[in-house]
C-alpha cells in the first residue's frame, strides 16, 4: 500500500557506540534493546542502560534518524513487570517506535502508550492477512515485521490484502524456521530465543580437536565437523550437519546468511516500506561497513538505476561467508 | 479434582486408510475424553485427509468422545487460510494453532495449542477473553511456570503435553523435499514414508530430532509422568497424548491408570518402555531443563 514512497533503512546497534556509527552511516533508523532478558539479543556485554538509550535516541533524532526500541521476547509467567517497565522507559525516552512479538507486551503498550508507534516484530510470525489484521485492530500495529519464509511474490500478494507497513530482512543472519515459533536451542541446551532471547546460547558451545577434525558441540550433541585447515564456525543448531535417511549433510540449512541486496528494487515493488539490517550482536565496524552499502544501494535503488550497479555496491560485502537470497526468490517452493 | 485425557492431532501424513482405523480404534477403546482431528502441519496433506474426517468425528462422538477440530499451524495459501476459517465457523470445538485463525473464531470457544505462543497470565488472560476455554501452553515451557499461568486464570483448563515426540519448530521449507532433492511444490508426498517422522542424528550417530515435512520434532518422546497430586498442584486439567504409530491405546490406559492412582510414574515408565516406542523418553522441559533430558521426575 505504500508503493512510491521511499524505502527506510532500519539497522541494528548492540552498543551507544554502534548505534552513533549507523547514524553516521546512513540509517534511517536504527533498532536496540535494554540490557536485559527484554530483548532477543541478550548477549553480555550488549545492549543500552535506560540512560543509554535517552541519550541514543537523542543523537539519533539530532542527525535526523529514528530508534526503534526491541522488547521482543516473551514476558516471564508471575513476572511480567520487567518487560512492561522496558516498554514504559523505552516509552519515556523519546523511542519512535516499541518492537514487540508477546501479546502481554502489545496489549500494554495499546492500553498504555497509544501514541507510541507499535511496530510488530518478527518474533510474532505474522504472516497472513488475517493474523496481521488482527495485530493491527487489536493493537493498533503500524509496522509487520515479515517471516523470513516468504518469497518475493507472496509478499506483494500480502502487501495488496493488508493496510499496514511491513519490513522485511534484506541482510544478516537469516532463520530457517519460523521465528518466534522455535524451540530447537532449548531442546537441546536449555535457553531459547523465546524464553531467554538467545539461540544456540555460547556457554553451551565447546570445540574438540582431534586428529582429523575439530567437532563443533552444543551441550553435547555434535553440531558440525571441521577438517584440518576449515574455518571451524560457530554452531547455530538449524545450520550443523546432520545424518537422516541415509543422507549426510546440512539437512535443514547450509551455515549461509541473508543478502537480498539484489532484491531491493523487487522488495520495493512489492510495497514493502523499510529494509531491515540483521546484526545486533556485531560490532561497529561491520555494522558501519554494511549500512554505508546498503545506503548506497538504497540510494540507488530509489533513483530508479540499473540493478547491476546496485549488486556491484554490494558486492563487497559478499567476501567470506557464504550468503543466500533466502526465500525470496522462491526457490524453497 | 479430575485430570482428564486428551488426544492431540496426528502431526504426520497417515494414508486415510490408516487415519481411519486408527480413530475407529480410538472411539471403540482408548480411555480419553477429547480427540483432535484435522491436518495441522501441512496443508498440502488436506485432500487425502479431509474426506475421512466426517465418519471419524461421528464415530468419535457416537463412542462418547468430545471433539476438537484442529487448524493448521502455519496457513499460508488462500485455499489453506479458507480451511482455516471453515473450521473456525464449525459447531465443534476447534484448536487455534495460528493467531490467523482469531479473528474468524469471533469470540467462541477455542483451545489454544502448543503453537500459540501463551507465555504468561497476561497473553492468556487475553486470549480467555476472546473465547480461549483450553489452553495447552509451547512444550518448553516448565510446569511450574504452567502452573503459574494457571493459577491466574482459574476457570480455564491448563493441558500439558504429556507424550509423544516434542514439536519443536516449522519452517517454509519442506525437510523431506529437501532431502529428496524436490521442490516444496513437488514433493510427491515423500514425508508419508516415514509414519513417526524421519529420524535426524548428529555426525556420531545420536538420534537428535525427527523430520516431518515442514515440522521438526525430537527424537526423544516426551513423557511426563507425574502423580495426579503433583499435576494438581499445578492445576493441570489435561493431558495430552500425541499419536504414534505405537498402541497409542495402551499408551491411554497407561495414563489413565497413572491418573487414578493405580500405577506409579516409575510404573507407568516402566509400561511405556515396554511398547513399541519412536525414542528415548524425556522430560527435561517440565523442569526448566534441556528438553532432550532423560525422564526424572520420579
Amino acid at each position: 500500500m505504500t508503493a512510491g514512497r521511499r524505502m527506510e533503512l532500519v539497522c541494528p546497534a548492540g552498543t551507544p557506540a554502534t548505534l552513533r556509527a549507523a547514524v553516521a552511516a546512513g540509517a534511517d533508523a536504527v533498532y536496540c534493546g535494554f540490557s536485559d532478558d527484554t530483548n532477543a539479543r541478550n548477549f553480555p556485554g550488549l545492549n543500552f542502560s535506560p540512560q543509554e538509550m535517552a541519550e541514543g535516541v537523542r543523537f539519533a533524532h539530532d542527525h535526523g534518524s529514528k530508534v526503534l526500541v526491541a522488547i521482543n521476547t516473551f514476558a516471564r509467567a508471575g513476572d511480567t513487570d520487567p518487560w512492561r517497565k522496558a516498554a514504559d522507559t523505552a516509552v519515556a525516552c523519546g523511542a519512535d517506535a516499541v518492537i514487540a512479538a508477546d501479546i502481554a507486551v502489545l496489549d500494554h503498550m495499546a492500553q498504555n502508550h497509544p501514541k507510541t508507534r507499535l511496530h510488530l516484530s518478527v518474533q510474532a510470525a505474522a504472516a497472513t492477512p488475517e493474523a496481521i489484521g488482527f495485530y493491527t485492530e487489536a493493537f493498533a500495529v503500524r509496522r509487520v515485521v515479515l517471516p523470513r519464509v516468504l518469497s518475493v511474490q507472496e509478499i506483494a500478494a500480502l502487501n495488496r490484502a493488508i493496510a499496514v507497513e511491513t519490513e522485511a530482512f534484506v541482510f544478516g543472519g537469516l532463520c530457517v524456521m519460523m521465528e518466534g515459533r522455535c524451540h530447537l536451542s532449548s531442546y537441546a541446551t536449555g535457553r531459547s530465543p523465546n524464553l531467554n532471547g538467545v539461540c544456540s546460547p555460547p556457554e553451551a558451545v565447546s570445540y574438540e580437536e582431534g586428529g582429523d577434525a575439530t567437532t563443533a558441540r552444543l551441550s553435547g550433541f555434535t553440531i558440525d565437523r571441521y577438517e584440518p585447515g576449515m574455518p571451524a564456525g560457530y554452531p547455530t543448531l538449524c545450520k550443523g550437519q546432520f545424518k537422516a535417511g541415509g543422507k549426510t549433510g546440512y539437512l535443514f540449512e547450509d551455515p549461509v546468511s541473508l543478502n537480498a541486496g539484489t532484491m531491493i528494487v523487487a522488495l520495493k515493488e512489492a510495497g514493502i516500506t523499510a529494509l531491515k539490517i540483521e546484526g545486533r550482536q556485531r560490532g561497529k565496524g561491520y555494522v558501519s561497513e554494511v549500512v554505508r552499502a546498503f545506503r548506497r544501494a538504497v540510494d540507488a535503488a530509489e533513483q530508479g538505476r540499473d540493478p547491476v550497479e546496485i549488486e556491484g555496491i554490494l558486492a563487497s560485502l559478499s567476501e567470506g561467508g557464504r550468503q543466500t537470497t533466502g526465500a525470496y526468490r522462491k526457490t524453497w517452493r | 479434582m479430575s485430570i482428564a485425557l486428551t488426544l492431540g492431532p496426528t502431526f504426520f501424513h497417515w494414508p486415510p486408510d490408516r487415519l481411519r482405523d486408527f480413530y475407529y480404534r480410538i472411539a471403540d477403546e482408548a480411555p480419553v475424553e477429547r480427540v483432535h482431528v484435522g491436518e495441522v502441519v501441512c496443508g498440502k496433506r488436506m485432500p487425502f485427509s479431509d474426506p475421512v474426517w466426517p465418519e471419524v468425528i461421528e464415530r468419535l462422538e457416537r463412542g462418547g468422545k468430545e471433539v476438537v477440530l484442529s487448524t493448521l499451524a502455519m496457513p499460508a495459501l488462500s485455499r489453506e487460510r479458507r480451511a482455516v476459517e471453515e473450521f473456525c465457523a464449525d459447531g465443534h470445538l476447534v484448536e487455534i494453532n495460528d493467531v490467523t485463525a482469531l479473528p474468524a473464531r469471533a469470540g467462541g470457544p477455542f483451545v489454544a495449542g502448543p503453537f500459540l505462543n501463551v507465555y504468561n497470565e497476561a497473553t492468556a488472560q487475553f486470549l480467555i477473553r476472546r473465547g480461549a476455554s483450553t489452553i495447552c501452553p509451547p512444550v518448553e515451557l516448565p510446569l511450574a511456570t504452567i502452573g503459574a499461568i494457571a493459577a491466574a486464570c482459574p476457570d480455564t483448563e491448563f493441558e500439558v503435553f504429556a507424550f509423544g515426540r516434542l514439536p519443536l519448530a516449522l519452517s517454509g521449507r519442506c525437510y523431506h523435499a529437501r532431502l529428496h532433492g524436490l521442490h516444496k511444490d513437488s514433493c510427491q508426498f515423500t514425508c508419508e514414508q516415514d509414519p513417526d517422522g524421519l529420524v535426524v542424528e548428529t555426525l556420531n550417530d545420536q538420534a537428535f530430532l525427527a523430520m516431518n515435512g515442514v515440522q521438526t520434532l525430537s527424537a526423544q518422546v516426551q513423557a511426563v509422568l507425574f502423580s495426579p497430586a503433583d499435576l494438581d498442584a499445578q492445576r493441570i486439567r489435561r493431558l495430552r497424548l500425541s499419536p504414534h504409530t505405537c498402541d497409542m491405546v495402551a499408551v491411554a490406559r497407561i495414563y489413565r491408570a497413572l491418573l487414578a492412582g493405580d500405577l506409579a510414574p516409575v510404573e507407568a515408565l516402566a509400561r511405556l518402555g515396554d511398547l513399541d516406542l519412536p525414542g528415548t523418553l524425556v522430560d527435561g522441559y517440565t523442569r526448566g531443563a534441556a528438553g532432550s533430558q532423560p525422564v526424572a521426575c520420579l
